[in-house]
């Protein structure tokens, strides 16, 4: 059992390390070949309708990282929800350190030496780095928040985290927050840390800082579990890779050594057409469909990211790929474009030369504009209501009213048109879109908006959460829909997706946007310094393809 | 064996319907308690209740009497509701529709004039329609919460209703009681029943429960009502105009308030008096949720709010209960109802008392 | 106007803000954790009508202030079961526990209306009552006008130094994160939402049995309600709560000045100060919308539904 249980509240800073990497030895020393940092058999875990870990086992050695890889759906979370003690199995057991436990609350299992990063961050904005990471010690641990701060800057610095204990959380970058998400978990001495898809808010470059740290952190004694989606960084980082698939174990593997096509197809199972570049547009019309003109606008959030002289334009049957890290402008220029944010000057829309940039979102959808907007649930479909009221939602200039009246059998019918193009599996139009799963609804909303036949359709992260085979019929349709001439924005965190149907590309970092290039001359990785916000890139190809550390980007 | 609570996979929409019937049994046990608490047969004291007051046609008359007001307010705030605007200010509404709609039947009364009544009427509605402005106004161009706007407003109502009782609208000849003087004919509502008070108002209200029932359900604006009530931000994204919306539900209610209001003064009271309302805005707040904000609902829960009022008046006269007794039902019903809304999205489940995990807790064991 | 009679408005300003004060405390503490209870009127004629009922029948005028405080309690239980426990709409629920006071205070209270007391006297502050002014406006008060500067000061500390004033700030902001990081939402909720119905009802006591030392059925006069305007009006901040109560008695007794000024206004149109006074400063603090919602806890009136 680690010692360092007995930690004495505000420890001096040098102790802090040493302890740790002392205690680091004893454990690498214990290490027997049979002896696992944890341990899990059978773990079996049904909500209604579903068996979200089905018999699930896996073993963890210390200082060992693991991969727990699978498609979003696939029993991930609820797994990782377990080993924090979040959920109760229906069956099975856990060990941990040898010793057999039964996980009961987040508190148990940091007490065992268990942290955990999550996803969507679990930090208050409103008060401070060390305020935070307070609240989540023990009133003995967290001692005085002098003291506190100061074993933060020592663990940081130590991991290469650079972070301001007495900054505010809502002023830090996604990437910061992730920082005070780990070293909130290091405080705590701790012998498992849990990252649940940490990778998915970074810029390639972050994501190659925060891998040193994590190898960092398993060279001392550490065991990792790292839960992600993404092959590549599986492959970079991982020893040992435990795939889940439906609820199940689809298997287990050395990602050093296995192919990724391999790790994929155990994922997917038969579907392989993952990555897949569609066709390329065929040409464009010379006229332009939409501009933006210096838009220069402050977020209506009040943590949210300004806009700075954003100038792009798209021909009629173009993909526009815009990239970026979430929380660079992306949501902002979605709210102006769509006009649920009107800008300050009406010139700095334009479509197809007329200014659209202070007319509400139902006149610009009288002009053609169609959208999806990020959040299904709660804007782009409202949940307690029917697909068919849901279609009607946006679809209302398809004919479905006459004098103010609802015509049901239109609205109706226009639901199961959307329902039958795009394979929406639904219990028909007066299912409630709550009852859909993500992938369903999202197919819903995007043909809901397609099929109004747009001259400009701008869409936020079309295959978020989707399953391969709906975010294929997703990709298909907006490149049909390219084809018969729209010109179509796509604002995504995902590159392997921009590069798959994009024609052109840029990127949005701090609310600025990158150059935007044509997606044959330009590679992931200039992409990747454009979301870390080096827009010059020109002249850097040498360095981008040598293994030189890329230059941290200065927060302004 | 153990009560588990667990969320249903869907909303129960039996328990949605169920859940008002429920309440109403529920305060009916709590008020047959209360009557034993008080010393009374608890089967006389609900009969008193809630069989007495109905027991003959003129009962079931009265009952359409009280009726008519909480209807009519009830309907304007099932809109503001479905719309997600939190409205409290009927009351307030009906007492500014009282006092403007009495201040023209006053200054018209002796008219003969066909055209003085349907004026009069919609002064009533005028002045509540423009209470209702000011909450309207405030939060659409100043973004401040309606609620408490609106219930601030009421206190003021009341106070200018006293203000012009005491003063400008008292009666010259009537001993310097805080009185209107008598309406004449001519601003006085139509009895639609011969040997009863019925009166016109009954008739507005039933015709707003018709005409909305139509333009909620049928038409695009009761639609776009709806979706900015359950989800505001997907009706900003769709392009539905949420400020006209807010202005067309608060002035729609605040006019039916209004009209609640003088059709009260013009019809049963006959002049203006301090104490125009016992409460009907407050009560038609119980009566919508109560009425699932159903218009169907609303009519059979303003029926059984006018049942509570005149059971309280009953148990007064033929057992000297406490007039409040009935403001207490009132109170029980909505808590019941609040309670028993529960089960639409949950339900409870006996469980045998077998743990899940069978091995020992070692959590406290694991430093040693 | 004379001192004396500046004097005497500001006494009575202390003295009539002081149930707005006590009120507005409560429910700022249970909008820190989140949970938003438009009960405060029901709460304070339930700590009004029971407070008045047990200092008649027992003589002691501390017993009815704790009988106050415990029937202000009970009304917050019963918002607790449903709102925090079941789950249900907390603006619903504070009406329903508004509707519920009004009648069942009306209720129990029957018998008791009419019926005299003899109330809090001043309690004379040895020396500091002395200081011109001063004196007499701060140090020559009842009993419960000085609990509530203590309590004023003591929830000032609480949310600036202490380790479960941060916890309910966090609690208020993101429910979600507070248990992912094991802080105990529920029972931080309840003990919130306990110690707002306890302040109401003596808020409501002090009514009953110091201010006007009598019963009469809602003689809150929304109160409760203005109680709620006044923790907007404060940003959420205990110093500028104690500001406003203040300036709320004042605008309660406006009466008091033009009479000192020599003015005569209809009583009725006077009485309407308040309710207006209200309006207006909720119309100035919510018209900047983005600063409004940067101070309210983020999390306020949301209902929390736990994991499983």
């Amino acid at each position: 059992m680690p010692a360092s249980h007995a930690a004495a509240p505000g420890a001096s800073q040098p102790t802090e390390t040493q302890r740790r990497s002392s205690e680091n030895t004893i454990k690498s020393n214990t290490v027997s070949p049979d002896s696992f940092r944890i341990r899990c058999q059978n773990i079996t875990k049904a909500y209604p309708g579903v068996v979200a870990n089905d018999q699930i086992s896996l073993a963890i050695r210390p200082g060992e990282i693991h991969a727990l890889l699978g498609e979003n759906g696939a029993g991930k979370s609820t797994l990782m929800k377990i080993l924090y003690g979040v959920t109760a199995p229906d069956a099975g057991n856990i060990w941990f350190d040898d010793q057999p436990i039964a996980l009961k609350s987040p508190a148990q299992a940091r007490r065992l030496g268990i942290g955990m990063v999550f996803q969507h961050f679990s930090l208050f904005e409103t008060l401070t780095v060390v305020e935070n990471i307070a609240l989540s010690l023990d009133k003995q641990q967290a001692g005085n928040l002098k003291n506190l701060a100061k074993r933060i800057e020592t663990i940081s610095s130590h991991y290469g985290m650079p972070v301001d204990p007495h900054r505010h959380v809502h002023s830090l970058s996604t990437g910061e927050r992730q920082r005070v998400e780990i070293i909130r978990c290091l405080v705590q001495d701790i012998s498992l840390l849990i990252l649940d898809e940490p990778t998915s808010v970074l810029t390639p470059q972050e994501v190659s800082n925060l891998f040193k740290t994590l190898k960092k952190l398993a060279t001392e004694g550490c065991s990792l579990l790292f839960i992600s989606h993404k092959l590549q960084e599986v492959k970079a980082l991982c020893d040992q890779a435990t795939v889940l698939r439906q609820g199940k174990i689809a298997g287990t593997c050395d990602p050093r050594t296995t192919s990724t096509e391999a790790m994929a197809s155990m994922m997917v199972g038969n579907q392989t057409t993952l990555g897949k570049r569609y066709r390329f547009s065929t040409g464009t019309k010379k006229t332009h469909c939409l501009e933006i003109c210096d838009l220069t606008e402050l977020s209506s959030s009040e943590f949210g990211t300004t806009l700075k002289e954003i100038n792009l334009s798209i021909q009629p049957g173009e993909i526009l790929g815009i990239a970026g890290v979430a929380g660079n402008g992306q949501k902002e220029l979605l709210r102006f474009l769509s006009g649920e944010d009107l800008t300050s000057s009406a010139e700095s829309i334009k479509l197809k030369g007329k200014n659209i940039g202070q007319l509400t979102p139902g006149k610009r959808r009288k002009l053609g504009v169609a959208v999806v907007p990020e959040e299904r649930l709660g804007r782009g479909a409202v949940p307690d209501m029917s697909l068919s009221e849901n279609g009607l939602l946006t679809g209302f200039l398809q004919n479905l009213i006459a004098r103010g009246f609802l015509q049901r059998g239109r609205i109706h019918g226009y639901a199961n048109r959307v329902i039958d193009q795009f394979r929406v599996k639904a219990n028909g139009h007066g299912a409630d879109a709550k009852s859909l799963s993500g992938g369903n609804l999202q197919k819903f909303i995007i043909g809901r908006e397609i099929i109004q036949n747009p001259e400009l359709l701008i869409c936020a992260s079309p295959t978020w959460g989707v399953d391969v085979g709906a975010a294929n019929i997703i990709h298909e349709a907006l490149i049909d829909l390219r084809d018969k001439g729209a010109a179509i924005i796509v604002i995504s965190e995902d590159l392997d997706e921009l590069f798959q149907i994009s024609d052109r590309i840029g990127a949005l970092c701090h609310g600025n946007l990158s150059p935007i290039k044509p997606l044959q001359h330009t590679s992931i990785n200039e992409v990747g310094q454009w979301m870390a916000g080096v827009f010059d890139t020109e002249f850097q190809d040498e360095q981008l393809h040598s293994e030189t550390p890329v230059k941290e980007y200065e927060l302004s | 064996m153990r009560i588990a609570i667990e969320r249903r996979p869907y909303d129960s929409n039996l328990m949605k319907y169920l859940s008002p019937v429920l309440a109403i049994v529920l305060t009916l046990i709590s008020g047959g308690l209360i009557f034993m608490i008080q010393g009374q047969d608890p089967w006389a004291g609900l009969y008193t209740f809630f069989i007495l007051p109905v027991s003959d046609s003129y009962g079931w008359s009265e009952l359409g009497v009280k009726a008519a007001p909480v209807l009519l307010c009830a309907m304007g705030l099932s809109v503001c509701y479905r719309a997600n605007i939190w409205n409290i200010g009927a009351e307030g509404q009906l007492l500014m529709g009282a006092l403007i709609g009495s201040w023209a039947a006053l200054s018209w009364m002796d008219s003969s004039s066909s055209w003085v009544l349907p004026a009069v009427l919609a002064c009533g509605a005028i002045g509540g329609l423009l209470w209702a402005l000011i909450p309207a106004v405030l939060k659409n161009h100043f973004n401040t919460n309606e609620i408490l706007t609106s219930i601030m407003l009421n206190y003021i109502a009341l106070n200018l209703l006293l203000l012009a009782v005491h003063g400008p609208l008292k009666d010259p000849h009537g001993f310097n009681f805080p009185e209107s003087a008598l309406f004449t004919d001519a601003v006085t509502l139509p009895i639609i029943m011969e040997g009863t008070r019925l009166h016109l108002g009954l008739i507005l209200g039933l015709f707003a429960v018709a005409t909305l029932w139509v333009v909620m359900a049928r038409t695009f604006l009761g639609f776009q009502l709806k979706v900015i009530g359950l989800d505001a931000s997907a009706g900003h994204f769709a392009g539905y105009q949420q400020r006209r919306l807010v202005y067309f539900s608060l002035l729609l209610c605040g006019a039916l308030a209004g009209l609640a209001g003088i059709s009260e003064v013009t019809g049963p009271i006959g002049q203006l008096v301090p104490s125009v309302s016992p409460g009907y805005g407050y009560a038609a707040i119980i009566v919508a949720f109560l009425g699932r904000l159903h218009p169907v609902g609303i009519l059979l829960a303003s029926l059984l709010m006018a049942l509570v009022y005149m059971g309280g008046e009953m148990g007064q006269i033929d057992l000297g209960l406490p007039l409040a007794l009935g403001s207490l039902f009132q109170g029980m019903l909505l808590f019941y109802l609040l309670a028993c809304d529960f089960l639409i999205s949950y339900r409870l489940r006996i469980q045998p008392s077998v743990k899940p995990m069978a091995f020992p807790d070692t959590s406290t064991g694991v430093s040693q | 106007m004379d001192i004396e009679l500046l004097t005497n408005i500001l006494f009575a300003m202390v003295r009539t803000g002081t149930p707005l004060l006590l009120v507005a405390l409560g429910e700022l503490v249970c909008e820190k954790s989140g949970v938003l209870n438009l009960g405060q009127e029901g709460m304070m004629l339930m700590g009004a009508v029971v407070g008045f009922i047990a200092a008649l029948t027992t003589g002691n005028l501390m017993l009815g202030v704790m009988m106050g405080i415990m029937a202000g309690m009970a009304m917050a239980c019963l918002f607790g079961v449903l709102a925090i426990q079941l789950r249900a709409n907390q603006v619903a629920t504070g009406l329903a526990l508004t509707i519920f006071g009004a009648g069942l205070s009306a209720y129990i209270g029957t018998d008791y209306v009419g019926q005299g007391l003899s109330g809090f006297q001043p309690f004379i502050v040895p020396l500091l009552s002395d200081i011109p002014v001063l004196g007499k406006v701060l140090f020559s008060q009842d009993a419960l006008v000085y609990l509530s500067f203590i309590i004023c000061i003591v929830l000032w500390l609480f949310f600036k130094f202490s380790r479960p004033g941060l916890m309910i700030k966090a609690i208020g902001e993101s429910p979600y994160s507070a248990t992912a990081v094991g802080l105990p939402v529920i029972p931080a909720r309840w003990i919130a939402l306990l110690f707002g119905g306890a302040m109401a009802g003596m808020g409501g006591a002090y009514l009953s049995l110091a201010y006007t030392p009598l019963w009469a059925e809602g003689m809150t006069a929304g109160r409760g309600w203005i109680g709620l305007a006044l923790v907007v009006f404060a940003s959420w901040k205990v110093e500028r709560v104690l500001l406003g109560a203040w300036l709320f008695g004042l605008a309660s007794i406006m009466h008091l000045v033009l009479q000192g000024m020599g003015a005569s206004i209809s009583s009725n149109l006077l009485a309407t100060l308040p309710y207006l006074a209200t309006i207006v400063v909720l119309v100035l603090l919510s018209s900047n919308q983005s600063r409004s919602r940067m101070l309210a806890p983020m999390s306020l009136g949301k209902p929390y539904h736990p994991a499983g």
